[in-house]
């Protein structure tokens, strides 16, 4: 079932177009990568779906249901720009935990303060869910640990439960593995993929070709702010289409 | 003859600490709302705003105290602040609250500026509201931040105070200077640093232990 159709979705900042017309869909539980050189817009895409930026032009449909028109200045009041974004989980590439709490402490903030009393049993089963979250991230035995007290994998981990935590549709990626030592990039590759076997719905924007082409459904690949190619992910990588496509994947694995 | 100045000069020492105590009760929350101002997206608010704490930052805090006190006066007509001793300690700490917001505002800035972007986009993604974000995210990361300059600044307060003696607030060095007229001694007048220093010297450990507390996070 399609979870999400973004429609002609147009972006410029000071007079240079990051992104002109884009447009997809999305199912339910699929993985979508999207792949592409540093500049080609996919961080922005990502950054429109989240609302932390505004697209200038376009629609974004959530289960068929009109859900953001850049043209209705009434979608991007405060208030409908956090109710929203609450559709959609962010896993940024520099994790931004929020240093004076506690692994746990992080990933239950938000769940806690969206409740509408806050008694004590609705937070006790917000932590207990916290918990299992960080059981499944493999950190059990840091859910007590502050952020400057975990490598730079476990802080990721940590982000992706608080992303879950809000039970997003969607869930986004910002490079999460740019920001880590190579060697620790596999612990949050495991994860995702665990979580891409899960069928949790997810767009990762990646510079890991083979992690892409292994974890997702479909590939997008970008330049200059359009969808150059989209298709099975196997496909994508190993028998694009587009000669852009092609060159971009030959340099990519010279360099690699 | 010791114990005599000493009961003299705690009893001005204790209008120092008031106006000490009450000057932070003041200008540590105003200079908060003066810091928003100074940030402000829109210029009518930003640009005014600015403009006053460049007069405050940029005159000293003893003219101030000055204008204070003899300014409306001067505007109104008739004595404004009453001249009793109760008058002249308002005056005093309505200007050392003017003058303390404005640097505390400053202070506040440069934290609030020097937090990472991310931090409210993580908050924002998250569905916090924007009030949300700044107290329960950004306001303690600052605070530990701050922590440095503001107690400086705290501290060149306590000695600040002793300027207040201009519009004749009875504090601790103007009844130090009393004894030079009244029984020719000068020595209570530096006796009186012996007060700054041990208050300082307190405050100093203060702020070390709240750093110290403030350390769980990076």
């Amino acid at each position: 079932m399609q979870i999400l159709e973004v429609r002609s979705l147009k972006k410029s900042f000071d007079n240079t177009e990051v992104l002109s017309d884009i447009s997809f869909t999305l199912d339910e539980g699929q993985t979508l990568s999207i792949i592409g050189s540093s500049g080609s817009g996919k961080t922005t895409l990502l950054r429109c779906l989240n609302f932390l930026e505004f697209a200038d032009s376009g629609l974004i449909l959530l289960r068929g249901q009109k859900f953001f028109d850049a043209n209705d200045a009434a979608d991007r009041s405060d208030k409908a720009v956090r109710e929203k974004t609450r559709h959609f989980g962010l896993v940024f590439q520099s994790f931004n935990l929020f240093p004076q709490y506690t692994a746990l402490e992080n990933v239950c903030l938000a769940p806690k303060l969206h409740l509408e009393k806050g008694s004590k049993e609705e937070e006790r089963a917000i932590e207990e869910e916290g918990r299992i979250l960080l059981d499944q991230m493999g950190l059990s035995d840091r859910m007590d640990h502050y952020p400057h007290q975990l490598s730079g994998g476990q802080k990721q981990r940590v982000s992706i439960a608080r992303a879950m935590a809000m039970h997003p549709d969607i869930l986004c990626f910002d490079e999460p593995t740019s920001a880590l030592d190579p060697e620790l990039t596999g612990e949050v590759l495991r994860v995702i993929k665990g979580l891409a076997a899960k069928n949790t719905t997810m767009i990762i924007v990646t510079h890991e070709m083979s992690f892409a082409r292994d974890v997702s459904d479909e590939i997008i690949f970008m330049d200059n702010g359009v969808i150059v190619e989209k298709g099975p992910a196997k496909d994508v990588i190993d028998s694009p289409r587009n000669e852009r496509t092609r060159q971009f994947l030959e340099n990519y694995s010279r360099n690699a | 003859m010791l114990a005599t100045v000493t009961a003299t000069l705690l009893g001005g020492f204790l209008t120092t600490l008031k106006l000490f105590a009450l000057t932070l009760l003041f200008s540590l929350p105003l200079g908060l709302v003066i810091s928003f101002g100074s940030m402000s997206r829109h210029a009518i608010l930003r640009l005014p705003v600015r403009f006053i704490i460049w007069v405050v930052r940029g005159t000293p805090l003893m003219l101030q105290l000055l204008v204070i006190y003899y300014g409306p006066g001067i505007i109104f007509g008739n004595p404004f602040w009453n001249g009793l001793g109760e008058g002249r300690f308002i005056a005093a700490l309505v200007s050392f609250v003017i003058n303390y917001s404005c640097y505390f505002s400053e202070i506040y800035r440069g934290g609030i500026q020097s937090i990472d972007i991310g931090q409210y986009e993580a908050g924002q993604v998250l569905g916090l509201s924007r009030s949300q974000v700044f107290f329960r995210v950004i306001l303690l990361q600052v605070v530990k931040r701050i922590v440095p300059p503001i107690s400086n600044e705290i501290i060149t307060l306590v000695k600040d105070t002793s300027l207040a003696r201009v519009i004749a607030v009875y504090e601790i060095i103007w009844e130090g200077q009393s004894f030079i007229k009244g029984a020719g001694i000068i020595w209570p007048l530096f006796y009186t640093g012996v007060f700054y220093l041990v208050f300082s010297g307190l405050l100093t450990l203060l702020f070390g232990y709240i750093e110290k507390k403030l350390g769980y996070f990076e």
